[in-house]
Order: C-alpha cells, then structure tokens, then sequence
C-alpha cells in the first residue's frame, strides 16, 4: 500500500511500509550502499512526515518482509501480545513519539508496554527522534536480569570485561583479565572473543574464566564468544558454561549466515539452563548484534539496517537474555562512516532494545578506516550512560589486539563512575569493597589496589599454577 | 559525588607495577597507570601515535611511482617482467571507503587498457592499496623480488605485475579474468590496527573470474617485518600456488584437498 504526503507543492510518494522506513531514516552509508536511503534532504523529511501520520498499527498490517519466507517475521507476528498493545493502538507513529516523551509515561508503563510493541514499531518511531529524545526516553526504561548478580538497576552501569588475547594463551587472557578486574570491571559478564571456534579451545577458555572466578569469589559471570554449537558441545562434555553466545541479526537468511536458526537457539538455550549455574537468576544467554549485518549477508530484503536491527532484538527477547549488546562500530564505515553515524546508530540500537525489553549494553567501538576518534567514543559513552545503557564492553587501553579494533578502556568506567556517578551492580559493587578494590562503588581501583594486588593474590597464585 | 575529590587516590598512579610481571604474556596495553579516572599523559600519546600511523596507513595515497621503482630494482632478480597501473571504479579514497562494491571492478579505462594487453599465463601477480599503503610501500617489493624467481624456478609463467589503486581483494578476480589467468595472485594493504599498521596479506584465487566468493581464496595474512617475514611469506606462497595449480582449486576445498593428503601421507 503506497503512503505518501505533499511538500512545498510536492507530492511524494512511497510504495510500501519498508521504502517508507527506509527513506525516513537519519543518513547513514550502509543505507547509501544499499540503494534504499533517501536520495535528499527533503525527500527525508517527506517520509518522516509520511511516517509520522501512518498508524501504529500499520505496522502490524503490513511486515516488511514477507511472513511464509522469514521465520523471523513469524516470530515478530506470533509472539505479539495484542492486550499489551492495546493502550497505544490508536495512536499513529507521531503520536507514540509524544507519549513515550510524556512524563505522565512511567516506567512501568513501558515495561508493560514491551510485549505489544514489535521491532518495526520501535524502529518506525526512532526515526523520529532526536538524540536527546533517544536518551530521554531510554532513561526512563528498566530492565532488570540475572545470573549471579543483578544487572540493569537504575542508575547503575555495568561492564563486560573482554580480555581477549591474538592467540588464544591461557596466561595471556589472564593478564588482561586481572588487569580489568584492579579497575573494577567485569560485572556483566567476563567474556573472551576466541580466535578459533576449535571446541578444546573454547572449553579451556571456559573453564580458565571460571576458574578464576572461583579463586577470586567474585559475583559475576562468564563466557567464551564461540559459536552456539561449538557451546552445546562443550556443556554435553561438561565444560563450566555460564552465558551462551551468539551473534544474531534481523532475518532468517542473516542468521542462517551466522550459522542458526531459532530451532538452534532453542536448543543452545536448553543446553545453557540445563546446567542451572546462575545463583540467582536464570538468563542464560549473550547476543551481539549490529547494523549492517544483514545487508552484508545479502539478507536485508531492501529493507534499512536500523530497522533489521530492532528485528534481530525480536530474536534475542525470545530467549530473556542476561545482556545483549550491539557491536555498533565494529563493521566498518561502508555501513556507518563517520563518529556522527555511530553515536547515533548507537543510542538508537539502544533506544529500541530498551523499548522492546531488552537489557541493552552497547560495544562503543570503531575502525582505524571509519571517520571516528576517542574522541567520538567519549561523547558516546557519556549519552549512553545519561540513557542509562546497562552495560559496555572494556578492554585494556581501549585497544583490542585480537579483533583489531578499538573500544572503550578499563579507565573510560572509572570516568563515567565518577562524573556520571553509575556504580556496578549492586552484589559486585559490595564485593569490590570487601575484597578492598575500592572504597566506595564510584572509586574502584584505588591507587593502593594497583600497586598491591593482595586482592587477586588467589587469582595471581593461580596463574603461577599456569606458568609453571 | 561530582567534583569531589575526597576519594582520589593521594597521588596519581604512575605504573602498574603489581601487573609488571604480566605484562610479558600479552601484547594488549596492561598495567597502565591512572590519574584520577584517566589514561596517564605517556600512555594517553602513545594511543594517539599508533591511531594516527593507522589512519595515514588507510590515507596515505600510494606512492605508485615509487612501487614501480622499486619493482624495477627488484627486477635486477627477476628481469622482464612489466608492470600495468590501473584504477578501481572507486574514484577516491572517500568513495572507496563508502562503496566497496566500486572497490572491486576495474574503472572502464583501466578494463579496456587490460583487454587490449597479450599477457596469458599461469600466474598474474596484482598489488592493491587496499587498506594500508604503508604494507605495500615497505612488504610489497622485497616480496615480489623474492616471489617472482621462486615461481619461475618452479616452472609457473608469470603475466605483468598489475598495480591497483583504490582496490580490494576482489578486483584480481576481474583482472585475472581479462588477463586470461590461471591463478591470480592478490598483494594488499590489510586494515590497520594500532600495533600493525603495515600488514599485508595475500589471496590466491584459482580461475578467477567476477563473482568469485571468498570462500574461494586462499589467504596469507601478516606480512610485516614484525609477523611473518617476507621469505617465509614468498615461500608459503609459492607452495600454495603449487598446490593451486596441480589440484585446480583454491579456497576451502583446496584446504580440504591438502589435509586430506596430510592424513593419507600421514598414516
């Protein structure tokens, strides 16, 4: 159904909800490489006038990619909850803009709104936002989960801690972690990036993570980032698997790129409860995601790559994940060019995954062929952290020497600590203090802790058992 | 809790010294000290110096007129053998970054110029910018000048060097194609990362031809004089190119082919 509107004596005119969402997007090269981005400013502003007339619920009327051909449209149309949605279903994409803004809108509101609103929506009325509205909002949802701490209270900020090493060597992953753990990071997750998918490699990276783990009595988690049949096989062998991981996207062709399909992760997700290692809670599983993916698989079915990324997040809900995160810098400016692209794309993918439930972290990151800066990743992480992102990825230095690519450092947590005052979760926080690596939440890593690592002395002896 | 400085440690952290002793197990930037919330100065610049080596090595314009100097002294080893500039359909570095798609056809001048050259052989050797100039400025002619009499002695006859600005990966496909190659041998400028910014890697790919996927390619990655030197790069190469050759394949399957040999040799 074509949808269209006049300006300045104009007519414009769109033949389908996914050219619509397309050409209201925010520029950005992907979209410009894909051949579906607006072709002006003013063609643009056309649609996202268009846009913000249409229906919530046309959104419901019409999927943008077809329903027998994509198992993930099935899912998105399956799973939507019509009593949840009910509150919001006369309002058109404009108007929901307004009431998520309202601050007559409370948390609660939206948590409960959640299961009625699908990825299209959510990406539909992100189009429409400005940055302070992709904060505004996004600050104002929770979403709680665990394992064996509890993530994503307000105000509070978490990090990965992703000590990831060229080769894969037990002693060098150590270092890097340990390193993390003295700046007070590593309360989401503890999660290594393998340079192979060999299954002897992920189970002794797996049992590594844990076993330091154990040594420093620390509340948190771990996770090896292979793939889901590489951590099915290791949990049938009894590896010590905390979180599942796996990389999803927008499609069932994406996905298939990666190697899974629903019926796969269904089955990782099994494997990972089975073993019921979480001490409080039961979320189980780790996605990244990020724009891009799809159409660099060929698997976007001409539709833009912020709204398949919301799609990937109708994935990653299914299975009430610990932490999702997208890798928003990762790609490579083909899809993203520029720092101003990234910032954006960032709080966006935060801003849907918030609205559709999920406990959204983002991996502030970027290429040394992409337009960005440290800069850039300074002014990211500190509007995330004002939208109140749960998590982020850290590495030492903001330089990650197996993927090549940089993110944010140990210290960047230690500044948001402190400037923003985001102390960890609650029971790590509590366990930096006793074991004496801060003395407050906000101050992690003291000067007395670096110089004297009494506190990981069972994790430095350990290491020693490595070396020798 | 902004602005108060009560819990700031008494004096900045210069040195991690607990994890002194770690710092040998890992090339990632552990240890480092923290003033306050930050990155000591020191550690702070060095980040920057390695960005920016990084960020000249994807916008440096090659030097073409050097690389071919250099090839030409190269060819005190190896004599006779020509080389051809071309250009991709990405106009620019900005357009090339934006469209890799452009990055991989040959530009119409540059397709016709190759059309109109008599070049078959078995081997056609092609350098790419990609994205490092510095990789190809300082790895590529001490590597074509070891490669090219390695693979003569070998019996492969070679067709001209092809030098590629704003190229990627799959551009040797198109060239190897116009050129009638068996094989395409692809020199490139690797992304840079802040410890490398000088890596080139190379791809083999057997009856090359637009649309071949990567998953057809063999690659040797790292080439740099701090990874795999450029002797043992020409080396690996050359067998790669041997196997290429004697199977008819490159990419996955010849990697299948050569371990189902290593068994059979094996056992």
């Amino acid at each position: 159904m074509p949808y269209g509107t006049i300006l300045d004596g104009t007519r414009w005119s769109f033949p389908d909800l996914k050219t619509l969402l397309a050409k209201a997007s925010p520029a950005r090269s992907g979209d410009e490489l894909a051949g579906i981005a607006a072709e002006s400013a003013i063609e643009r502003v056309a649609a996202q006038l268009a846009l913000a007339d249409l229906p919530l619920k046309t959104c419901l009327d019409e999927v943008v990619i077809p329903y027998e051909a994509d198992e993930v449209t099935r899912l998105i149309v399956d799973s939507h909850d019509a009593a949840a949605f009910a509150p919001i279903a006369h309002l058109t994409i404009g108007e929901f803009r307004e009431f998520l803004l309202d601050p007559a809108t409370s948390a609660v509101d939206l948590s409960g709104l959640a299961p009625g609103l699908t990825p299209e929506m959510a990406a539909a009325v992100s189009k429409l936002c400005r940055v302070q509205d992709l904060i505004a909002v996004a600050a104002k949802t929770h979403v709680t989960t665990r394992f064996r701490n509890t993530i994503g209270l307000p105000s509070r900020l978490s990090t990965r801690l992703q000590p990831n090493h060229p080769t894969d060597e037990s002693r060098g992953i150590a270092a890097s972690l340990l390193d993390g753990i003295l700046h007070g990071a590593g309360d989401a997750v503890v999660g290594v990036n393998p340079a192979t998918d060999r299954l002897e490699d992920y189970i002794r990276i797996v049992t590594l993570l844990d076993d330091i783990r154990l040594k420093l009595d620390a509340p948190t988690q771990s996770c090896c980032l292979g793939h889901v049949t590489t951590a099915i096989e290791a949990i049938n062998r009894g590896a010590p698997v905390d979180l599942v991981f796996q990389s999803i996207a927008g499609s069932e062709k994406a996905n298939r790129g990666f190697g899974v399909d629903l019926k796969l992760l269904d089955e990782a997700c099994q494997a990972g409860l089975s073993l019921q290692r979480g001490s409080i809670g039961d979320n189980v599983m780790y996605f990244e995601t990020g724009q891009g993916s799809a159409l660099s698989a060929d698997a976007h079915f001409g539709v833009d790559q912020q709204t398949m990324e919301a799609r990937a997040y109708a994935v990653a809900r299914h299975y009430r994940p610990l932490i999702v995160n997208t890798v928003v810098g990762f790609i490579g400016p083909e899809y993203l060019f520029n720092g101003k692209e990234i910032i954006r794309a960032g709080l966006e993918d935060h801003f849907c995954g918030k609205l559709l439930g999920l406990p959204m972290g983002c991996d502030v990151c970027y290429t040394n062929h992409a337009e960005a800066d440290q800069d850039d990743m300074d002014v990211l992480l500190t509007v995330l952290s004002a939208a109140g992102v749960t998590f982020v990825i850290v590495v030492p230095g903001a330089d990650d020497v197996m993927l090549n690519y940089q993110s944010l450092a140990y210290h960047d947590v230690a500044y948001v600590r402190r400037t923003l005052n985001r102390p960890a979760a609650p029971e790590f926080e509590a366990w930096l203090q006793r074991v004496g690596l801060a003395r407050t939440g906000l101050d992690p890593a003291l000067s007395a802790a670096v110089r004297d690592t009494a506190a990981v002395a069972p994790a430095l002896r350990y290491l020693e058992g490595l070396l020798a | 809790m902004t602005g108060d400085n009560s819990d700031l440690p008494p004096a900045p952290i210069r040195a991690g010294d607990g994890l002194a002793g770690l710092k040998r197990f890992t090339p990632a930037r552990i240890g480092l000290g923290r003033p306050g919330a930050a990155l000591p100065t020191g550690d702070a610049l060095k980040f920057g110096r390695d960005h920016a080596r990084a960020r000249d090595a994807v916008h440096v314009p090659l030097d073409f007129d050097a690389l071919e100097a250099e090839l030409a002294k190269a060819e005190l080893d190896a004599p006779g053998l020509a080389s051809i500039r071309v250009h991709s359909a990405a106009r620019d570095r900005t357009e090339y970054l934006r469209r890799p798609d452009l990055g991989r056809r040959l530009s119409p001048d540059s397709r016709a110029q190759l059309q109109s050259t008599d070049a078959s052989a078995d081997i056609v050797l092609v350098a790419a910018d990609g994205l490092s100039s510095r990789a190809v400025a300082d790895n590529g002619p001490p590597l074509v000048a070891r490669l090219v009499p390695l693979l003569r002695e070998r019996g492969h006859s070679l067709g001209p060097i092809v030098l590629v600005a704003q190229g990627r990966v799959a551009i040797g496909d198109e060239i190897g194609e116009v050129l009638g190659a068996r094989l395409v041998v692809m020199l490139i400028g690797e992304r840079p990362g802040l410890s490398a910014a000088d890596s080139l890697g190379a791809y083999l790919t057997f009856a090359p031809h637009v649309g071949c996927s990567d998953s057809m390619r063999n690659c040797i990655s790292n080439i740099r004089a701090a990874g795999l030197s450029v002797a043992d790069a020409a080396t690996e190469i050359g067998a790669l190119a041997d196997a290429a050759l004697a199977h008819q394949l490159t990419g996955v399957t010849l990697n299948r082919a050569l371990t189902a040999a290593r068994q059979i040799g094996g056992s």
